[in-house]
Order: structure tokens, then sequence, then C-alpha cells
């Protein structure tokens, strides 16, 4: 019989683990726990790559201003916040611009055309300045270090993309941009000059909408960047293959709120489409359980029907004042029952995401918010309890 | 300053997740109620502001909801199809399927190009006068200062041409205070907030629309006084008598719960204020317990806006 599912299992087991979700669900800090937990758990070299963490997460994880060099975090701080390694847990940021610079360094024929590309204003705008740039280059970045083979696993926290899914689709987007008979098209006349290029119907209209400068601008970047084609293909296929790779497996992080939830559910769908596989759905910050018990609801009825009991008691124990007492129980009153009504929204919303993966696992809200290595490992601890 | 109502162009966005549509929603209901005609435009094109309205599957032509504003759902071909009837005379007949996608291919390149598509058919709507007020339930965070900035960026890339020629009325649009404002939303956590902040700098500092308000949506109302929440914790302690039956855990756990997420917002909102310039008003938005989607909660949210904005 094989082991049930779980996180533990899945940071034993795999290569990959890519967090993907909705905006603001806490990606970066369930993929940083979960790199703890294999930290903690495991003898391995663990890596996480986080695209965009927030400042106090950096700080804690050592990243402020490292640009793209992994760091480790060294035993003695683990084991100041409390956590016993059992491996070595080291971090990296996605420095998207830098990356990018480096594609083009490593992919381009000769040094002149790189300095072309790089120079090029398009490329700039687009590299530093448009997120979309974040996805094939976070991608690009994974298999790079995947291929290093310094690592028994890493752990992704995928880009904050329009659309969720974009990153998944960004190889393939890529290898057909550069395939495509639309740049073949706009290149040749190019390569004859701008004036072959003026009599085509689509650059009349371009050229009246954008003007010839702005058109020779952009076919220069297009012709020097297909200079790249051969290189810049197979690495995508490359990627392309290590996400569907059977070592790499998808978390899907989402809260459980009516949007992120159905987000996370068309992730699910699609990931399922293109057969990738999918280890866990975490469901972030959810309610304490205690809420969603229809008890809850009853007990506050009950509370709210016999409250002047409940307060003379309180307050012949405690030697409150009476009316104090009341007032806070009928306020805690309302309050539970308030609760119970989302909370039990939540655990509906569970048993639904429930029904389409194969382990789903809940991770309540903490008092405060996890911006500090103990906090990663309180949560590791979460995600590593047997569900 | 201008009120926040009186414009006729707001951007509202923030953070993925934090409600932006609810309060684009709230807003064009607000504004719809009274009396205005109002046009509230999606960008994304998920479908979540139509939803809001309980409406099906909306494209770029509005549609009403009665007693409401039209809402509509952004295409880039399809206002790339209205420009080109427009400006340029050019017989548009049935398919621009090629010639969309060779304009995409460029605009893959080009910056602005994309984005002035969407915000220049917004800008439009301003100078048509069909509307007394466009709610833009615009992109996120990452994305908003491309498309604001996109007529400064089409302006400094392209030297010559009929987009060059446009973004001059464009730019005059979005520059004045009087006439657009960007309501900037953001819930009671860290990274939200901290979005939030950096987002308005960013605006001011790389374009010059103004920023109108900041929505802190989902707050919390203060369960307990100073006074009250000792006694709570005490009685939460000992929990005296029957109240340390189980079945009471769920309400202990409820209230210790909200009181905890209370005071680590208001540690947010803190520094919100702290950080924001005194001229950009900061509005609070309750959490809804109950219905958080359809037109109800729109509503709800339509209600508590009018309050805040009064």
């Amino acid at each position: 019989m094989t082991a049930p599912a779980s996180i533990r299992r899945l940071v034993e087991t795999e290569e990959i683990l890519l967090c993907c979700g909705p905006g603001g669900v806490g990606k970066t800090t369930i993929a940083a726990s979960t790199a703890m937990l294999a930290a903690t758990t495991t003898p391995g070299r663990v890596l996480v790559l986080t695209i965009d963490p927030a400042r106090r997460l950096a700080d804690a994880l050592g990243l402020e201003g490292i640009g793209n060099e992994v760091v480790r975090i060294d035993d003695a701080t683990l084991v100041a916040a409390g956590a016993s390694p059992r491996g070595e847990l080291h971090c990296a940021m996605l420095d998207t611009k830098r990356s990018w610079d480096d594609l083009i360094e490593r992919h381009a024929p000769d040094a002149a055309t790189a300095q072309r590309i790089l120079a090029n204003p398009l490329y700039q705008n687009i590299t530093g300045r448009f997120v979309q740039s974040h996805d094939y280059i976070a991608m690009e970045r994974l298999h790079e270090l995947h291929g290093t083979g310094e690592w028994d696993l890493i752990v992704v926290d995928t880009p904050p993309t329009r659309n969720a899914l974009d990153f998944l689709d960004a190889p393939a987007r890529m290898e057909e941009f550069f395939s495509s008979r639309l740049l073949r098209w706009l290149i040749a006349p190019a390569r004859g000059g701008i004036l072959g290029l003026a009599a085509r119907p689509f650059t009349q209209i371009a050229d009246r909408i954008l003007g010839t400068q702005f058109l020779e601008d952009i076919t220069e970047f297009f012709l020097s960047l297909h200079s790249m084609y051969g290189g810049f293909v197979e690495r995508a296929r490359a990627v392309a293959r290590l996400l569907s790779d059977e070592r790499t497996s998808f978390v899907v992080v989402a809260t459980p709120e009516p949007s992120p939830l159905r987000e996370a559910e068309f992730f699910l769908t699609e990931l399922g489409r293109r057969q990738y596989e999918v280890g866990a759905v975490v469901l972030n910050r959810a309610l304490p359980a205690s809420l969603a018990e229809p008890a809850t609801e009853a007990a506050a009825d009950a509370l709210a029907g016999d409250m002047a009991a409940f307060a003379k008691a309180s307050a012949t124990e405690l030697g409150l004042d009476e009316a104090t007492c009341e007032r806070v129980l009928r306020t805690a009153a309302s309050s539970g029952r308030a609760w119970s009504v989302v909370a039990r929204r939540e655990a509906a919303a569970r048993e639904r995401v429930a029904r389409d993966a194969r382990l789903v696992v809940t991770v309540p809200s903490l008092d405060g918010e996890v911006g500090d290595l103990e906090g990663i490992l309180t949560l590791a601890g979460v995600l590593g309890s047997p569900a | 300053m201008t009120g926040l109502l009186d414009r006729r162009l707001l951007f509202v966005t923030g953070k993925g997740g934090v409600g932006k549509t609810t309060i684009a929603a709230g807003l064009a209901a607000l504004l719809a109620s009274q009396g205005r005609r109002v046009l509230a435009c999606e960008v994304d094109a998920k479908g979540d502001l139509a939803a809001a309205f309980e409406l099906g599957t909306v494209g770029f032509d509005p549609v009403e909801v009665p007693g409401g504003p039209w809402v509509m759902s952004m295409d880039t071909e399809a206002s790339l199809r209205e420009y080109l009837r427009l400006h340029l005379h050019v017989p548009v007949v049935g398919r621009i399927g090629p010639l969309a996608a060779a304009f995409d291919f460029v605009a893959a390149a080009a910056p602005g190009v994309r984005e002035i598509l969407t915000v220049g058919k917004l800008c439009y709507e301003v100078r048509a006068d069909r509307y007394d007020a466009i709610v833009v339930d615009a992109v996120a965070t990452g994305h908003i200062l491309g498309h604001l900035a996109a007529p400064q960026a089409i302006n400094d890339l392209v030297k010559v041409g009929l987009i060059r020629s446009q973004t001059d009325w464009m730019l005059e649009i979005l520059t004045d205070p009087t006439t657009t404002g960007v309501v900037v939303v953001a819930t009671p956590e860290e990274m939200p907030v901290t979005e939030a902040i950096e987002l308005v700098g960013a605006i001011r500092d790389e374009t010059r629309v103004d920023v109108a308000s900041v929505v802190v949506n989902r707050t919390l109302p203060e369960l307990f006084g100073v006074r009250d929440e000792v006694a709570f914790g005490a009685i939460a302690a000992a929990r005296p008598g029957a109240l340390c039956e189980r079945r009471f855990d769920g309400i202990f756990d409820a209230a210790r719960h909200a009181t905890a997420r209370r005071r680590l917002a208001a540690e947010h909102v803190a520094r919100l204020r702290a950080s924001v310039p005194d001229a950009v008003p900061i509005v609070l938005q309750p959490y809804l317990f109950t219905r958080t989607e359809g037109r109800r909660a729109t509503h709800q949210v339509a209600t508590s806006l009018a309050g805040e904005l009064a």
C-alpha cells in the first residue's frame, strides 16, 4: 500500500514543487514554509525560488538586495529560530531584468548582436517594465537551477501574473513567437530594406498608426532576436518538458474565499487538462475549525437566550461587573454567529475542492502575519502534520 | 480638490485579491443611484464585474443594469476595430483577425501599444460624453502603471503617426485631476498595504494622474472597547460555569480571532495613513460577513461607500 498523500511525502519524493494560485493568498509564504519543512525533515539540499517576496519576508530569508544570487540560511540562524535542520535551506529571488540579460548574452550569436539587443529601447521596456516577462524568465531560471543538479528539491513561488496560468504557457508562447510565420513575414522584407515592407497592406495601416521610424525600430529588434531562434526554441522546449516531468508537482494555493477559490478550481481543471501532476491544494488563512461546527451557532443562541445567568455566573466567579460581563458575552455571541457563517461557507468550499484534488491541506490563519523564520517554521509544522 | 464622486473617469486598482471589482461595482452602483449615467468597464475580462451585477457574459457593447450602470468588458481587438473605423476610415468589414494578430505581435514588443487601446477607449468615452461617469475595474497593481503611462510611453517611443497625434488629448484627460482619478484598493494586511503605499508613490512619480483615494476594504469593526477586552480576556481564560463546555469553543475562538485580526489591521491602517500624502483620503470599507458577491453585496458596498464619501 502506498503511503497516504501528504505535503511531507511530497517534499520527500519530488524534485520540483511549483506553488501556484491567485494573487494575495500567501503563495510566497507557503513556498518558503514548504521548503522549510523539507529542510527540517529530509537530509537534502533545498532551494526556495521566490519571485516577489514581501520585504519583511525577504529580510527574514536574507534576500534583501541580493539580486540573482543563491543564499544559504545557515544552521545557526535556523536553530535560533527554533528549527532542527536536517538538510540545507537555500533561498533565491528572481531578478527579471538580470535574468533576461544573461539569457540574451548566452544565446546571441555574437557579442555585437547581444549588445544591439541589450541597448534597444524596446528590449529595455519589455524586460524592465512589463510583468509579463516574469513568466518565461521564471521558468527559464528554474530550468537552469535544476540543470545544475545542486539541489534535491526546488520549491518555486510562481510569478504574480494577470492570468495566473500564463507562466505555464510561456515556454510554448515563446516558441510560437519565434517560429511564427508572422515574424518571418515581418522580417523578410526588412532584410531587403524597409521600403519592401512598406508595400504590404498591414504595414500601410501600421505605418499610418505608428509611423515608419517606429516600425523600423520594431523590425530591427525582431531581426536581432530572430538570430537567437535556435537556442531559444530549444530552451523553451526543455523548460516545457521539465514542467510535465514526473519529478515535478504542483501545489495550488488559495484562500477559502469565493474569488480565489474559483481561480483555484480553474487552475485544477487546466493543470489536469495539460496532464500536469497536482500534488496538493493548500487552503491558506482558514478560520479555526471550531467555528464551522454546527454546535457553535446553537451555542450562540443558548448564550444569548440565557445571557443574564451566564453574565451573573461570570461576574461572581471572576469578580467582574455584571453589566460588563453581559455586554462582553453578548458581543461574543453575535461575533460567534457572524463568523460561523463565514466558517461554514469556507467548509463547504473546502469540500467542493476536495472532490477535484487528491490532497487538500487547510492552514489556519495565524494570529500574527508570517514575516519571520519563526512564523515560517510554525507554518511548516502545520503543512507537515498529517491531514 | 474634486471629490471622488465628482470625477468623470475612475480607475480602481490594487493588489490581486483585495476586492477591486467589489469596490468598482459599488462605486458604479452608487453613482448610478444618484441618477447619473454610468459606464462600468472591466479590463481583465474575468467576468467578475458582470457577476457583481448578476449579468451573464458581457462584451464590448455595454449592457444596462436596470436602475444601475451600463456594464462592458474591455476587448482590445474590438477597441482596435472601433479605432480604425473612427479614425482611419478603414473599411473594417467582418474579421480583422489577421490585422489584430499582427497588432498583437507589434504590441508584444512595443510597450504601451496594447495598453493604449484600453486607455484610449476609456478616454474616448469621456470625450464622447455619452456617460456622466466611467468606473474602470482596472488591472492590478503591477500593470496599472503600464496602462496609465501608456500615452506617455507612446509619446516617447513613437515619433510620428496617428497614434502619436492621439496621445495629447488622452494625456489631457488623464492628467486633469477634476476629470480623472485613481482609486487604490487594499485590505488591512501587510502586502496589500505595502503595495498600495508603493503604488501611490509610483503613480505620483511616474505619471501625472491624480490618486483620488485609497480604499481599505474588509476592515473589521472593533469588537470590544479597551476595558471590555480585558474582561473578555478574563472570561475566555477562566471559562466560568457552563461556559467551559466545548460547544462554546467556537464563540471564544471567533472573538479571539476577530480581536487579533482587528489589532493587526489597525497597525496596517496606521502605517498607510503615515505613508500616504495627507491629500489622499483613506476610506474604510467594512468586512461583509454574509453574502460577498452579487447584487446584494454590491448594494451593501454602495450604501457604505455613500456613508463614507458623503
